[in-house]
């Protein structure tokens, strides 16, 4: 297959596509995060607990813009240990404040 | 154990992997990334239902609110954590031309989310007050 033809099973598109879900899955539990910290009021860890899970999501959302862009290419790199470990800490944050904000 | 400590090792060492094997073709990559793609949402619901759990079932006495809660984000947290690890393991072994790894985690993790359904609808049917 030459390099500039597209592959006809799509499959950076499809790649893409499963990033935005997960990019949309991310950002409805970044939600569920700053409305369970302001549930308890707006005091300074409530805004701490919101400003983390932020961040959280901003990390996410930067390794997803990051590799959809890279599916541009007619031949993606595969993707990096680091964009794997980093989208999986996201997640694991957004847990972990969960679970520190149940007490 | 060991096995397990080589693929930990793999996480933090990109160019370890790929000094292994040859690169496969990027479609079989592209496969196994929405693999991973797949359990890491499957991980953000399940800390998404411990979020829930927390916030939408107000009437549940509080012990067994934040133990349910805990129990999903636990699970979802371990979720993540062995995506990103089938994924370093497939990774490698598709470049070493390898059989793919297998895993006994996706049953386990069926019949966890089972258990607790059924705990659910026993929770929903008799309540906790009566």
């Amino acid at each position: 297959m030459p390099a500039d033809e597209r592959d006809p099973g799509l499959q950076p598109e499809r790649t893409r596509l499963a990033w935005r879900r997960t990019t949309l899955s991310c950002t409805v539990v970044a939600t569920l995060a700053g409305r369970q910290a302001l549930s308890e009021g707006t005091g300074p860890a409530a805004l701490v607990a919101v400003a983390l899970s932020v961040l959280a999501w901003l990390g996410f959302l930067r390794v997803a813009h990051l590799r959809v862009l890279s599916m541009a290419a007619a031949r993606p790199r595969p993707m990096s240990p680091r964009s794997a470990l980093t989208s999986a800490a996201c997640a694991v944050a957004l847990a972990v404040f969960a679970a520190a904000m149940l007490f | 154990m060991n096995e397990i400590v080589r693929g930990l090792r793999l996480w933090f060492a990109p160019q370890r992997l790929r000094e292994e094997g040859d690169t496969p073709d990027y479609r079989f990559s592209l496969a196994n990334e929405r693999t991973f793609l797949a359990w890491l949402r499957t991980a953000l619901a399940l800390i998404g239902g411990g979020f829930a759990v927390a916030q939408f079932l107000p009437d549940l006495p509080w012990g067994v609110r934040t133990c349910l809660a805990l129990a999903l984000l636990v699970s979802g947290v371990l979720c993540a954590l062995r995506a990103v690890n089938h994924w370093v393991r497939c990774e490698r072994a598709m470049r070493r031309g390898e059989d793919l790894p297998v895993s006994r985690f996706p049953t386990l993790l069926s019949l966890a989310i089972a258990a607790a359904a059924l705990a659910m609808v026993v929770v929903l049917l008799f309540g906790w007050d009566s």
